[in-house]
């Protein structure tokens, strides 16, 4: 009942006219910094962070104001996804998978409506799961330590498995070209370079924007021309532009499944939205067996990771503000805006700052809803991209993709790197090579290393330490599973292939 | 042909129009050589903030971003593509000089630039969890003396960072081998404070502006600073320097900007008295105390002799360490 009360005393705090403007302006930027590729949510709150000093807002309002920021980064980092086939940001990698084919269909108004509603949903699950077990969960998140992310890593790198579909060796390929990517730059315990080849661009290793930006934004580009050349047509966005009660109850229990454990991964120290999206997509697929048309734009394929990086996200403050240890990059840049205003994230803060507490969480809530307001209008607007010819397009997507890695990174040689690898990610996707496990080899590779390499370093070279605790054990265990599966499916089928043999025999 | 020519031309006017804009005096530029979030972004923030307060500058300093090599990629470019903008300002900390002189910076060393001015520091520190059995930092050196390997140790940065530099030099004064040190590399205060609190490691080696977030919570308390003397400020005047504790680690970490090589004096001079005026005012001191930076102010001539000194310090520990020959 005590927590009702904060809850609504938060409310008190997120509805003053100031904080609700405050939160639909945070909202509004958030959107658009998404959308752009190459700026992410921490590049958005790193920008305003001076803003809301320099206006001389209250330290609520200031956190309000982030907070909406990056909600609206993660909402607006699906458009470009679903729309041109580019990752607005690590997260929204799934996104692309199956809200791409669902715009060539002709449905990008119902991708894009559908992917707000479950982001929306995860996010007012993960909110609520905050209001509940925030104090109870912090304790539990910081147990994960080098060896349990460790495991966690290598569950996820098995669940990628799931993505191989009917190309396992493709897909081996692209996941191991990933992981080796992630190995080039300063290894992060002894200082020695690794495949640097002695240039200091690469010295702290290939940028994420540079990769997917090169590997999606500029192959597409090609392919764009490729089809220009050969005259085929703009696909036209037709008809509905909402996903209707039916779609909406059919993704309605995943919306749930995914909430749930996106709000679990969120809140983990580290792990993010990336993971959370990859886990959600490839147990879903998993789920979905024969009948999901996953990768050719189901409609499933499309909520899972929406719901969970809506969830992830909310899920990322609670570390941040229980314990005052960031969840993910965006809030460690949110606990340095709140060290500018002399208040210190941990432990003591629900109890010394109850209002700016609560009143986060509640404006959480509200910035939620406006986003889901505000887009659903809007999805008419974006959708227009597609009716814009190839011709205009493709030098549209290079310039904005040009700006977005130069802006974020201001050297000659990144734009040159992200050439090279947008031609190789063309030649893999004329290969039939699928790109999306190479990334998340690259993203889901760096942590493997890193924390099998403390966990080792903090055990002096024991090995038992990876399975020491409870909750590694656990994830073995689901490492386990998810390896075994395939195998007895295989051997279900030949064993009902033998069946079906014998039977014909006699 | 003769109409597309002339656009051509025209659009060309243009665009040069535009550079010459962009080139004006006083729209200083700050350059932050790593992503946004970080150290670095702060002191371009503080000085940009502080400038415009005090009516240094005319219009605010633009924020630019240049990751890469933790901070050799703008250090580079500066000093082979861009050497002579009379208006743009590079954020350093000592350990961008720790890593020149570990030769992490490409060809050039620390004559390549010129380096203006020192607007603030932090300084290094252990951390261990309140309810640590290490009360004092004799406790945990008595520790590491009987089995240096019982003490797993986290620090942010890999063998041969400041961080790890810090510790080793107070564990050569108290007789204990450095590279017995059970070291584990993490990344930042925040990474620290966390696997301090949850067990992971035993004690940090961090600086306190970086853990400073994460002290007023009550989770952690650090053993001992590497300051020359105890800081004034409430909550760390209890915390006793490592000279007052009998070894004699002074480890300062500045964060300062500098400028092209090809900068003429005039415009060095503009800057570093601008610098000069802010850095004596209490405005500034109000500003700098909100970024969690301790006072320390050097400019010009006497900042270029102190870099000199520093980098030279730091190749000779470093050799002392084997870690460059």
């Amino acid at each position: 009942m005590e927590t009702l009360n904060f809850l609504l005393q938060g409310f008190g705090v997120a509805l003053t006219p100031s904080n609700l403007a405050i939160a639909l302006i945070g909202t509004l930027i958030g959107t658009v910094v998404g959308l752009l590729p190459g700026l992410g949510p921490i590049n958005g709150v790193a920008i305003l962070i001076p803003v809301a000093f320099a206006f001389g807002l209250p330290p609520e309002s200031a956190l309000i104001l982030l907070a909406a920021v990056y909600l609206g980064c993660e909402y607006g980092g699906r458009i470009s996804s679903i729309l041109l086939n580019i990752p607005g940001e690590a997260a929204t990698l799934m996104t692309c998978l199956d809200g791409y084919p669902m715009a060539r269909q002709g449905r990008a108004g119902v991708a894009l409506s559908l992917s707000a509603w479950s982001s929306f949903l995860g996010a007012f699950i993960a909110t609520c799961g905050m209001v509940l077990f925030a104090p109870m969960l912090a304790d539990w998140a910081i147990a994960f330590g080098p060896a349990e992310y460790f495991a966690l890593m290598v569950l996820a790198i098995v669940a990628l498995a799931g993505m191989a579909g009917d190309k396992p060796m493709k897909t081996l390929v692209a996941a191991l070209l990933g992981l080796f990517l992630s190995c080039v730059g300063i290894d992060a315990n002894s200082g020695v370079y690794r495949f640097t080849f002695d240039s200091i661009h690469v010295a702290d290793g290939i940028q994420f924007v540079v990769l997917v930006l090169g590997l999606f934004s500029v192959s597409e580009i090609l392919l764009l021309l490729e089809k220009t050349h050969h005259g085929h047509k703009a696909i036209q966005a037709t008809g509905r532009m909402l996903f209707n009660l039916d779609e909406a109850r059919r993704v309605f229990l995943l919306n749930l499944r995914c909430g749930i454990g996106g709000f679990i991964v969120g809140v983990l120290p580290g792990a993010g939205g990336t993971l959370a999206s990859a886990l959600a997509y490839s147990t879903e697929k998993r789920l979905a067996g024969a009948d999901g048309r996953f990768g050719k734009g189901d409609l499933r394929g499309l909520a899972a990771p929406e719901t969970a990086i809506g969830a992830s996200c909310c899920g990322a403050m609670v570390p941040m503000l229980t314990l005052g240890v960031p969840g993910s990059g965006t809030t460690a840049v949110m606990i340095g805006a709140l060290t500018l205003y002399n208040i210190t994230p941990g432990p003591l803060l629900f109890q010394n700052e109850p209002e700016l507490v609560w009143g986060l969480i509640a404006s959480l809530f509200v910035a939620n809803l406006m986003l889901l307001v505000l887009n659903v209008p809007m999805i008419k607007l974006f959708t227009r991209i597609l009716a814009v010819p190839n011709w205009a397009l493709a030098p549209a997507i290079a310039i904005v993709t040009a700006i977005g890695v130069y802006a974020v990174h201001a050297t000659t040689f990144d734009l040159l790197l992200m050439v090279a690898v947008g031609i190789l990610g063309y030649a893999m996707r004329k290969l039939d090579f699928p790109l999306s496990p190479l990334l998340l080899g690259f993203i889901l590779g760096g942590h493997m290393e890193q924390n099998l390499r403390r966990a080792l370093s903090i055990s002096s070279g024991e090995l038992d330490i990876l399975w020491s605790s409870g909750i590694a054990q656990g994830t073995w265990a689901l490492v386990a599973l998810m390896l075994a599966l395939p195998l007895l499916r295989i051997w279900r089928r030949r064993a009902a292939r033998r069946a079906a043999a014998a039977a014909l025999a006699e | 042909m003769g109409p597309s020519i002339r656009r051509a031309l025209l659009a060309a006017a243009a665009l040069l129009l535009c550079s010459a804009r962009a080139a004006e005096p006083h729209a200083a530029e700050c350059i932050v050589p790593a992503a946004s979030g970080g150290g670095f972004d702060l002191v371009c923030k503080l000085a940009r903030e502080a400038l415009q307060e005090a009516g240094l500058t005319r219009r605010p300093l633009r924020l630019a971003y240049m990751p890469g090599g933790v901070g050799a990629v703008a250090y580079n470019t500066i000093a082979a593509q861009r050497p002579a903008e009379p208006d743009t300002l590079v954020t350093f900390s000592s350990g961008s000089l720790l890593n020149i002189a570990l030769g992490k910076f490409g060809r050039f060393d620390e004559s390549a630039v010129r380096w203006l001015a020192v607007i603030g520091t932090s300084y290094g520190a252990l951390a261990v969890r309140a309810d640590s059995p290490y009360k004092t930092l004799d406790d945990l050196l008595a520790a590491l003396r009987k089995d240096p390997d019982s003490v797993v140790i986290g620090a942010s940065g890999t063998v041969g960072s400041q961080d790890w530099m810090q510790l080793a030099l107070l564990a050569r004064l108290a007789g204990i081998d450095p590279r017995e040190l059970h070291h584990v590399a993490l990344e930042g205060g925040g990474e620290i404070s966390t696997a301090l609190v949850a067990g992971h490691v035993q004690v940090g080696s961090t600086d306190i502006s970086d853990s400073m977030p994460h002290l007023n919570g009550g989770a952690i308390r650090l053993l001992v600073v590497f300051a020359e003397r105890r800081l004034d400020e409430p909550g760390m005047a209890a915390i006793p320097t490592a000279r007052e504790l009998g070894y004699d680690v002074v480890w300062p970490v500045l964060r300062g900007l500098y400028m092209g090589p090809g900068v003429s004096d005039a415009d060095y001079r503009r800057w570093k008295d601008a610098f000069d005026r802010l850095l004596a005012s209490e405005d500034f001191a109000r500003l700098r105390d909100r970024y969690e930076l301790f006072p320390y102010a050097l400019t010009g001539e006497a900042l270029e002799a102190h870099v000199r000194q520093q980098v030279a310090r730091y190749r000779e520990m470093a050799r002392d360490f084997g870690l460059i020959r």
